[in-house]
């Protein structure tokens, strides 16, 4: 193919890479002009005529069964349109299949302070605040649980039913390799309980969302979510509509990190109202209650233990997590999986046997925020690895860079991973941070610390099983030239509007300014799962490239036809379609449409992609896969007063893995966007309760429900930032793209509380490392006991007996020990196009037929 | 009752000068100035994100001054002009900060993008060479959770000069990354150290 014009939108002076135009180019988002001029339509920003406005009654005591709901002083005030109560809607949703364990609106039981128990709608917002707070609600209380540790002493009553075991959710022992041999060959064991509080997404946009009603029975649903699709199969269950009746439309986030990716109560509630009252009904959450939708970081509770050789090789490795899941399922059972899952992508773990256990409490649900269950056992490992560095007498870079894991393997769980540049990550940021030269060796005070993490590229599961596409692309052409682009995915501000449009406009070779787009639309567009996992770039980005390259595939056979020339001689650049070589004789990209338009009439393509099957067959496999991993590392600089704890990040060196940057700025700005909310993690931010005084009903209440409260950094917390992008195409990804919106995230809070160690010699097993911990620590030291702060013990759990599975390495086919045959091959190929899939189901027919 | 009658107490009738332009709005004597803007001018641009003064994405200029709207009752603006994120923009012609936003990835989510907005143009209105410092000052009541900040200052210093016409620009790696330090020859190569690649099972 001929070398193609380069493109340099906002005139940095830089092209793009080698056979890329647009992509890797620093271009204006697409929807950048719509965010600086306030046209960005927000869910809130919506009004339709004859408008309702809802509000929520919320529970104020933490667990009790209801005895009594009187809306009638409610219904009775003027302005007051409808009300709603649970038993209008009595089927349960929740995000997880194995975890449907919500209502809309409480029936009988109220399980956490904010849980909603009834609705009221009206002529206006203050007649329903007003209404709602005249709903009595008389209660019945029962025991409540504040933690893990009084959900294990607490079996009875059951929160929920279906628990693995009293109020223990859900229980993991997932067992790989030889566990015990690993620590028998070891030279040392290690051992540290660390803990990881919860904290909360805190998106700037309230969550909100509008029902519409409309002719025949149908309802449409504004809101702001990541997962439209997802909202739109937990409105079909709990309306009992078909899903052909009912549209979600994903309005543009304003901002969600995780904390907009389940079905909502309040987005149930507001459809439900709809289409009693007959007319629109709007729901605006007040910053309160956004912290009772919550969703976001667990408390996990860790213990690691993991055996090395004397030159830093790991030879086994033992987590033991304890999460804290609030009151409802949520993606509790996935995040149960991931406190363990990803612990093996970037360091080799011949052994690991990973125990994880969540319980429900009375609080607000627990759910994924960046990261998803991630950050806790990589800050854990990552502390212990510095430890263990000290201990061994190797520098903890230079540790690492021996335990990484390779390119192209296989994990001991199971997970196949794809390019990774870690050890490149390692290497750029200790030599932009001057780390041999610093590191160990600055004045008391200040120091430096070092971690690394990886991420998933999108799940490799959707939340509920299926064979079809987790992404799907559609392009519209016309005579116009104009590219019409229709695709489920999600704006969250991350970005992915400009993946999909850059992906189609570089395939193509015209300009941003010719895609139209059309997202997020459950009746419009084809599915895409939502933006969660870190997939858009990933699966949408595959999606769009086929569909765009089907779309070139079909003008090109046009234009070689009405030009005599072969297809594959064909240029698409600088809008116009021509022989390479000969760009004079070409035509316009829209003249070119219309000769395809001409050939083969209305012209349309789609694009589906499905991430390639993965090799693991235990009961859990199902969670950690993912085309490929992203990476990264970073070291922070921190100085610290010795006589107070309180410390300040100077300066955060990122590297990050990402493959290639599709659009930099962006990318860059996903990564300081992550050191910025890694650092909140790191300091400050945690989404903690109390228990009010006995006079005061004993309830578990939110300590800190207020934007002002729930300390966030500000612009003067944050330190100087240099970050890198190692970019090396991974093949597995669309232009070679990997992810960048959680990844940068996960190294952070380890980094701190290891930079703050090399600063002033005590370690913080525990984040938000907060300087009351760290003037802990330190006068612990001074008082001659162990110089650190953190958890003292980690509790008894009954895990079950463990899932035993061999590893790669002992001969190992992924399934576990006298697990009985496999439910039967999965239909899914390797590459992850649709046509694969065609020819995989042939290929279990045919095999099917043989075996027969 | 008739179809017309007058105004119940507790309701205010009045002009409100936005952006240049008279509204005539009837609202609850109650309402502050974000709620007036955004549900009787039709003026969403504005945006809310705890209506207590918490996180500085309402603010708008009320002659000139950065004004939270959550913490401004609509009454108390009589006679004054208001400014929003609407009328930030000359015609079609964005405004520089517009545009340094936009190109600099200021705004991500762009939920918190308009009161930053109005915030940093009151501070360019009286100092258009303003130093990290005194960015971070002017716009210490504003939260944003995307974007870490560091891209809001630097897109406030870019749109002072395009204002000045001073043609500083944000530094390269801001736009590319920082180039990747050379390796430490003694550490390479990495990955192929005793470590074998093991089959792939799958």
């Amino acid at each position: 193919m001929a070398a193609n014009p380069k493109a340099d939108p906002i005139g940095t002076g830089r092209e793009s890479r080698e056979e890329y135009r647009l992509i890797g180019t620093a271009f204006r988002r697409v929807d950048g002009r719509a965010k600086v001029t306030g046209q960005t339509q927000f869910a809130d920003d919506l009004n339709f005529p004859r408008m309702a406005y809802v509000k929520l009654v919320r529970s104020t005591v933490p667990h009790a069964r209801i005895r009594n709901i009187d809306l009638s002083a409610a219904q009775a005030m003027d302005g007051v349109l409808g009300t709603l109560v649970g038993t209008e809607l009595p089927d349960k949703f929740g995000i997880l299949p194995v975890s449907e364990d919500e209502h809309a609106l409480a029936v009988d039981t109220v399980r956490f302070v904010g849980d909603p128990v009834a609705a009221v709608a009206a002529v206006s917002e203050d007649v329903a605040h007003e209404a709602a707070l005249a709903v009595k609600v008389e209660y019945e209380l029962l025991p409540t649980i504040s933690n893990f540790n009084e959900a294990l002493k607490t079996p009875e009553p059951q929160m929920h039913d279906y628990a693995d075991d009293g109020n223990i959710h859900k229980k993991v022992s997932l067992k790989f390799g030889a566990v015990e041999e690993g620590f028998e060959e070891a030279d040392v064991i290690l051992e540290d309980t660390c803990y990881f509080e919860g904290n909360t997404h805190l998106a700037m946009e309230q969550h909100s969302a509008v029902g519409v009603p409309e002719d025949e029975g149908r309802v449409t649903v504004y809101s702001s979510t990541q997962t439209p699709h997802y909202v739109h199969r937990a409105l079909t269950k709990v309306l009992g509509l078909p899903a052909s009746r009912i549209r979600v439309v994903a309005c543009s986030n304003g901002g969600g990190f995780g904390g907009k990716s389940d079905p909502f109560n309040h987005e149930m509630v507001v459809a439900k109202l709809a289409l009693k009252l007959g007319r629109p009904c709007k729901v605006t959450l007040t910053r309160e209650e956004v912290f009772y939708c919550h969703r976001g970081r667990h408390p996990v509770l860790m213990h690691l233990k993991t055996g090395f050789k004397k030159d830093g090789s790991i030879t086994s490795q033992h987590l033991r997590t304890a999460l804290d899941g609030g009151a409802f399922g949520s993606y509790g059972v996935a995040s149960t999986y991931y406190t363990g899952a990803l612990q093996t992508t970037t360091y080799r773990i011949p052994n690991y046997w990973f125990e994880g256990a969540r319980a429900f409490t009375n609080k607000p649900p627990c759910g994924p925020k960046r990261g998803h269950g991630t950050p806790q056992p990589r800050f854990a490992f990552e502390v212990h690895l510095d430890k263990a560095a000290h201990h061994l007498g190797i520098d903890p870079a230079e540790l690492r860079l021996r335990n990484l894991q390779p390119p192209d393997s296989v994990t001991a769980n199971w997970l196949r991973i794809g390019s990774i540049e870690l050890g490149e990550c390692i290497e750029a940021v200790v030599r932009g941070s001057g780390w041999k030269e610093r590191y160990g060796k600055l004045p008391e005070g200040r120091g430096l610390g070092l971690a690394c993490g990886a991420y998933l590229c999108g799940a490799g599961l959707p939340i509920y099983w299926n064979h079809m596409p987790q992404s799907g692309v559609q392009i519209k052409l016309d005579r116009s030239g104009c590219v019409a682009v229709f695709c489920g995915e999600t704006e969250i501000g991350q970005g992915s509007d400009s993946v999909l449009a850059a992906i189609v406009a570089e395939v193509l070779g015209i300009e941003l300014e010719d895609i139209r787009l059309c997202v997020g639309d459950t009746d419009l567009t084809p599915v895409d799962l939502g933006s969660y996992s870190s997939r858009v770039t990933m699966m949408v980005g595959h999606a769009a490239m086929q569909a765009a390259e089907r779309a070139r595939d079909t003008i090109a056979r046009a234009v070689a036809a009405q030009m005599e020339v072969s297809e594959a001689e064909l240029v698409f650049a600088d809008r116009r379609v021509f022989p390479a070589g000969d760009p004079d004789r070409g035509l316009d990209f829209s003249a070119a449409v219309v000769a395809a338009e001409a050939r083969f009439g209305t012209l349309g393509t789609t694009g589906s992609y499905i991430p390639p099957r993965a090799p693991g067959r235990y009961r859990g496999a199902g969670v950690g896969p993912s085309p490929t991993y992203s990476y990264s590392a970073a070291v922070v600089e921190v100085e610290v007063d010795p006589q107070t704890g309180v410390y300040d990040c100077r300066h955060v060196w990122m590297a990050h893995d990402i493959g290639q940057a599709i659009n930099p700025v962006l990318a860059l700005g996903q990564i300081e966007g992550s050191i910025y909310m890694g650092l909140g993690e790191a300091m400050m931010e945690e989404q903690v309760f109390r228990r009010l005084p006995k006079r005061l009903s004993s309830a578990l209440v939110h300590k800190m429900p207020s934007l002002l409260e729930y300390k966030s950094p500000g612009f003067h917390d944050m330190p100087g930032m240099t970050s890198y992008m190692i970019e090396s195409r991974d093949d597995r990804a669309p232009m070679g793209a990997k992810e960048v919106g959680q990844g940068p995230l996960l190294p952070i809070m380890p980094a701190v509380v290891n930079a703050i160690f090399d600063a002033v010699g005590v370690r913080v097993d525990q984040v938000p490392a907060t300087p009351e911990l760290v003037l802990k620590a330190l006068e612990a030291r001074a008082k001659g006991r162990p110089a650190r702060a953190g958890p003292a013990r980690f509790p008894k759990v009954d895990y079950g007996t463990p899932v035993e599975v061999p590893t790669p390495e002992q001969g190992g086919d992924g399934r576990a020990r006298h697990d009985p045959k496999h439910r039967g091959r999965s239909v899914r190929a390797a590459s992850g196009t649709m046509k694969d899939r065609e020819d995989a189901l042939k290929e279990r027919r045919s095999a099917t037929l043989t075996t027969a | 009752m008739s179809g017309l009658s007058a105004l119940p107490p507790g309701v205010t009738a009045a002009v409100l000068r936005v952006n240049g332009e008279d509204y005539p709005v009837v609202f609850p004597t109650h309402h502050t100035l974000l709620e007036v803007l955004r549900e009787k001018c039709g003026l969403t641009g504005t945006k809310h994100g705890c209506e207590l003064g918490e996180c500085g994405a309402c603010a708008v200029r009320v002659d000139g001054e950065a004004v939270l709207s959550c913490l401004k009752l609509a009454v108390e603006v009589q006679g004054c002009s208001v400014e929003t994120v609407e009328g930030l923009q000359d015609d079609n012609e964005l405004h520089p900060l517009q545009r340094a936003f936009a190109d600099f990835g200021a705004a991500q989510c762009g939920y918190c993008t308009p009161g930053i907005l109005m915030v940093a143009s009151a501070l360019l209105d009286r100092n258009d060479d303003p130093d990290d410092a005194e960015i971070f000052e002017a716009l210490s009541g504003n939260l944003c959770r995307c974007t870490g900040y560091h891209r809001i200052v630097t897109a406030v210093r870019w749109a002072g000069a395009m204002a000045r016409g001073d043609d500083w620009r944000p530094p390269e790696e801001d736009f590319h990354g920082a180039d990747s330090p050379a390796p430490y020859p003694a550490s390479r190569p990495v990955g192929e150290s005793k470590l074998e690649r093991v089959s792939d099972g799958g």
